[in-house]
């Protein structure tokens, strides 16, 4: 793709949902109203670990303006020996963490809901409900739950004949380890903590449901996939899809922790029990307490190199907190953490360790940080021990087009060499740093994704534009779908308006994660556009009576091939649509694949920090980060994505944690006390796009969201090691932490 | 689900009388920054608010004829911030008020509600005990006086009898050579709550420390009034060492809890930092040499 000549593609256009969120009319699941609306609420467990006896709800039923009650008992049961499986996510799970079955598995898990005519009713019915509890032992910490004697969560999980909390195991094998570590030189290996932490999203989960009496439901919500939205309560409600309509709001942000449902499919089961429209809203403390953080994390990585800085051996075993219900994000710890390395023997392994907290949900290349946190401060040391400059080791053993990676694929053309070399002759690396400052560096890599989009391309009568899609916008995708539309069309952006499709109006769409919606949107929409130019020419031919096949589309308009196919003056879009009915009807096409191709994104981020050694405060002073985008189709979009996950990364590393109590309860469930970093806690965070455009793609895109937030956890650990010459094996590196380190208490 | 009865009345003497007659079920209402977030958690839930906003005397600052500042109780930071004269005089009280929230936060918030909030944390009382102040009260049977240092009685709790509403700050008029300043630990640099909060005030005559008032917040259940660390100052010229062992009476005033927000270790640690620091910004305000 010629990036000189492209118009719209590479133009930081206007967003269309700008005006709409700036005015503040921008409708978010919690601005929903219908008439007869009520209110659901929910009934949480206190105890981190109890069996349920009994649940009477007969009071609440019974206390005027209460609508409808519901348990567990009101969804579909789905055994929990047996694995159902929708994309990633397995419905026993998700049944079990919608509503309590069996067992309430952590603090603040739901057992019971109700839906009232008022918000104070329902909160009243919900002190009503008698829960009998057996109350039993609980463990939280990952390390803790792998011990012989820690209390087991689910009695048919079993690992090496035992019952255990270890509900899973990932292996990436490559080569032969032991024997790259005997020929290895220089072998470092150190172990590494990391705390769960929240996406910290502003817009708490909403939803609005009502359920006509013919099963007819409507489900207004904020969720990362409206169809994901509508295939989960379909499982758990037992509805057809085709009753079910979901309608994606506005979305407050979700960074992979609306990529499930919570309150959805209980307002269905209250509207259709109580015959009236239910909202329901969560709490910040609810959305703390219960809905997914990322997964809290021990790992250990041990890397052997030559003499000279040729890594012949890595070993990484991470085990990861998976909260009440399995699901840990292995994958991206074992998967991501060596993948930027061209390394000739590696042995991965990833475990998924329950315990009683609440279960986790995606978090922005989940996992992918964990591993990257490891992998590259091992890599400093290592550096550090061979005398060589941090990045030079990394570019001396970065992947390039044919590395096989221990993950399985051989990479075609990537650009994460181009990202080093970048870092390295940026100015910020060679910049003077002041006392009890320092620098560090880290890299990162993140699979990205492809799978089903769908897309309508249709003319209007007037000449414009109207592009449908399946995906929530969460990082300004309508734009990026405007730009490309409009390039491909030869016309203004501003004739092209963008929406978001519901689940009836649109065909399926896999919801926004895995970095993939720009990259799979922007095929549909360009296969799609591509049909109506075809369209277009075609009505020109017919007008001007001459063969389809001599007429090309240019700047906007049809024109014949050359002078072979005859003189005639050009046709713009709107004479041709004004011409639409009698030339063959409206013009419109929509195209849904199953996209492939999404290549992996690589980033390197240079970090520097000041650290007070009186407080043990660490400021961030400056930062770059430099990322291999494929193609930035709108860059104020690509570069905001690489702001927030560096920011996100800089909190993970630096404030955010769950902090839990004695009773095993969630101790900070507010973002007073969950700190994450605020606006004045940042330096302007700088970003480097390179474009090494991905061959498999029409524009060259590869995904951008994800990566930005694997490599700030060891840059910033680097950056502190280099201005203290200290290192740090566990996050998140606080004042109290930082300061134990400088001062001993019994120094 | 009661309902809430609200009340703005004009008079202090309304307000007395209604917040006396309620008995404990009513609460003042200041700029409500704690109130109505304690409200929302369902931690208070009284059945009348009494506000006080539009009560003139409380909600003014006069300067007194001898050099003195009388604040209102309900005025906000964001007024105090505007007046003319009163950062030039009390910058260490004002930084201290002003650091409360954000700039949101700020147009509302009180030094009164601050201190009736009794939060060990608040950020205006160390500098305000720092300033040796006095407050004015009103209740049934009349008023009273009493140093800002008496007023909180433990986390949540006050020493005002019930039906008295906290009136007005008097701050003393200074001698040359004066100055204050207030310093608070945060993990990040806004909208966060004191670990440490240390004020100091002190007085300089020709490089020689002749007053000293420290005050330190968030170390103990209320804030406190650290004498030891003044008496190491007075008389010194500001040296390491009547500075270390003021940093070491704070260290030892320190009756800290491990909690979410810190370590005892840490926070003890800290008070003496923050007092050395803070130390120092005074004396540089005094007009130190
Ligand atoms: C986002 C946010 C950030 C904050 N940041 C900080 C911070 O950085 N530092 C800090 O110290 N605090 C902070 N606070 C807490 C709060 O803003 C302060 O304590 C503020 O000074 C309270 O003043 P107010 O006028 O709003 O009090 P109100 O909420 O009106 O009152 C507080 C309490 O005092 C009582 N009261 C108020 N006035 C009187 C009176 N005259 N007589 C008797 N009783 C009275 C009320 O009944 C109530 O119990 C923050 C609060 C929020 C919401």
């Amino acid at each position: 793709m010629n990036v000189q000549a492209n118009k719209w593609i590479g133009q930081r256009t206007i967003r269309p949902d700008g005006a709409d969120k700036v005015t503040g009319r921008a409708a978010y699941a919690a601005d929903t109203t219908m008439p007869g609306m009520i209110w659901g609420k929910i009934l949480r467990s206190p105890h981190p670990h109890a069996c349920i006896r009994s649940i009477d709800t007969s009071k609440a039923e019974a206390l005027p303006g209460v609508k409808a009650v519901m348990t567990a008992r009101d969804l579909v049961d789905f055994p929990i020996d047996k694995s159902v499986m929708l994309g990633i996510q397995d419905m026993r799970w998700m049944c079990r963490n919608v509503m309590a079955r069996e067992k309430a598995l952590f603090a603040g898990h739901p057992v019971a809901a109700v839906a009232a005519t008022s918000e104070a009713i329902a909160s009243e019915a919900l002190k009503l409900i008698e829960v009998e509890y057996e109350v039993l032992p609980w463990v939280i910490d990952v390390e803790e739950a792998m011990k012989p004697d820690a209390p087991i969560l689910h009695d048919h999980i079993q690992f090496e004949g035992k019952p255990s909390n270890i509900a899973g195991k990932l292996e990436h094998k490559l080569g032969d380890v032991e024997a790259g570590f005997a020929a290895a030189e220089v072998v470092v290996e150190r172990s590494f903590r990391t705390k769960p932490v929240h996406q910290g999203y502003i817009e708490p989960h909403a939803c609005l449901v009502s359920v006509l009496p013919d099963g007819k439901t409507t489900i207004w919500s904020s969720s990362q996939g409206q169809f994901m939205v509508r295939a989960m309560c379909a499982h758990l409600t037992g509805l057809p899809q085709n009753d079910i309509r979901a309608i994606q709001a506005e979305i407050g942000g979700g960074f992979g922790g609306k990529t499930i449902i919570y309150l959805e499919p209980v307002a269905l089961v209250l509207a259709r029990k109580s015959g009236r429209p239910v909202k329901m809203a969560m709490t910040r403390e609810e959305v703390f307490r219960a809905s997914g953080p990322t997964s809290g994390s021990y790992s250990t990585v041990r890397i052997g190199a030559t003499r000279d800085g040729r890594i012949l051996a890595a070993k990484g075993t991470f085990y990861l907190q998976a909260g009440a219900l399995p699901g840990s994000p292995i994958r991206g710890a074992a998967g991501c953490a060596f993948a930027p390395y061209d390394i000739p023997n590696v042995h991965s392994l990833g475990f998924d360790v329950v315990s009683n907290r609440s279960k986790v949900a995606a978090y922005r290349a989940p996992g992918a940080p964990i591993g990257a946190y490891a992998v590259e401060c091992v890599l400093d040391e290592l550096a550090e021990a061979l005398k060589m400059d941090p990045l030079q080791l990394r570019l001396k053993n970065a992947a390039r087009q044919g590395t096989k990676a221990a993950h399985g694929p051989t990479y075609p053309r990537i650009g994460f060499e181009e990202t080093i070399q970048a870092a390295l002759e940026h100015p910020h690396y060679r910049a003077p740093l002041g006392p009890n400052q320092g620098r560090g560096v880290a890299s990162g890599f993140w699979f990205n994704a492809g799978g089903e989009s769908s897309a309508q391309v249709n003319i209007t009568e007037d000449g414009n534009v109207v592009v449908t899609t399946g995906h929530p916008d969460i990082g300004g995708s309508r734009a990026s779908t405007a730009n490309i539309t409009a390039e491909l069309l030869g016309i203004d952006y501003r004739k092209v308006s963008v929406l978001i499709g519901d689940t009836s109006t649109i065909g399926f769409s896999n919801l926004t994660g895995g970095s993939r919606v720009t990259y799979a949107s922007a095929m549909v929409v360009t296969q799609s556009t591509e049909k109506v130019i075809r369209t277009l020419c075609e009505r020109a031919a017919k007008i001007w009576k001459i063969d389809p096949d001599a007429v090309v589309w240019e700047d906007g308009e049809a024109r014949p091939a050359g002078d072979n196919a005859g003189q005639f003056p050009p046709l713009t879009l709107a004479q041709i649509a004004a011409r639409a009915s009698e030339t063959g009807g409206p013009i419109g096409a929509g195209v849904q694949l199953n996209t492939t191709g999404a290549e992996g994104g690589f980033a390197t981020h240079i970090c520097d920090v000041e650290v007070d050694p009186e407080l043990g405060t660490v400021r961030v002073l400056r930062y770059t980060s430099f990322q291999d985008v494929g193609r930035a189709i709108h860059p104020s979009y690509v570069e905001g994505q690489m702001q927030g996950g560096v920011a996100q990364g800089i909190g993970w590393a630096l404030s955010e944690e769950y902090i839990y109590d004695k009773q095993g309860r969630v101790d900070n469930p507010s973002f007073l006390d969950y700190r994450m970093p605020v606006c004045s806690d940042l330096p302007m965070l700088d970003t480097v796009i390179i474009e090494v455009p991905n061959p498999k793609h029409p524009q060259g895109v590869r995904g951008v969201g994800e990566v930005p937030l694997v490599p700030p956890l060891a840059a910033v650990a680097n950056a502190i090691h280099d201005a203290l010459g200290h290192r740090f094996y566990s996050l998140p590196m606080s004042p109290p932490k930082v300061l134990a380190v400088l001062e001993p208490a019994d120094a | 689900m009661t309902d809430i009865r609200y009340l703005a009345p004009r008079t202090l003497d309304e307000a007395v009388g209604a917040f006396a007659a309620a008995r404990g079920a009513a609460r003042i209402l200041a700029g409500g920054t704690d109130l109505l977030v304690q409200m929302r958690a369902g931690a208070v839930r009284p059945g009348l608010i009494v506000d006080i906003k539009r009560i003139a005397e409380m909600t003014s600052i006069e300067e007194t004829a001898d050099g003195g500042f009388r604040i209102g109780a309900a005025v906000s930071g964001a007024v105090l911030g505007e007046h003319p004269r009163f950062g030039q005089v009390w910058p260490g009280v004002l930084e201290a008020v002003n650091l409360i929230g954000s700039t949101q936060v700020q147009g509302r918030a009180s030094p009164g509600g601050n201190l009736c909030n009794a939060s060990p944390a608040g950020d205006s009382v160390p500098a305000m005990i720092a300033a040796d102040a006095v407050v004015t009260v009103q209740g049934p049977d009349g008023r009273r006086q009493m140093p800002v240092a008496a007023v909180p009685a433990g986390p949540g709790r006050t020493n005002l009898a019930p039906g008295e509403i906290l009136v007005s700050f008097t701050l003393p008029p200074r001698p040359r050579g004066a100055g204050d300043a207030y310093l608070r630990m945060i993990p990040r640099t806004e909208m966060d709550i004191a670990v440490v909060g240390c004020g100091v005030n002190l007085t300089l005559r020709d490089g020689t420390c002749t007053a000293a008032r420290v005050g330190l917040g968030a170390v103990a259940p209320t804030v406190l009034l650290v004498g030891e660390a003044g008496k190491a100052l007075v008389g010194s010229r500001l040296d390491a060492a009547a500075i270390e062992a003021a940093a070491a009476a704070c260290r030892a005033a320190c009756r800290p809890i491990d909690d979410k927000r810190g370590t005892i270790a840490y926070r003890t640690r800290i008070a003496g930092v923050l007092l050395k620091r803070t130390v120092g910004i005074a004396a540089d305000r005094a007009g130190r040499a």
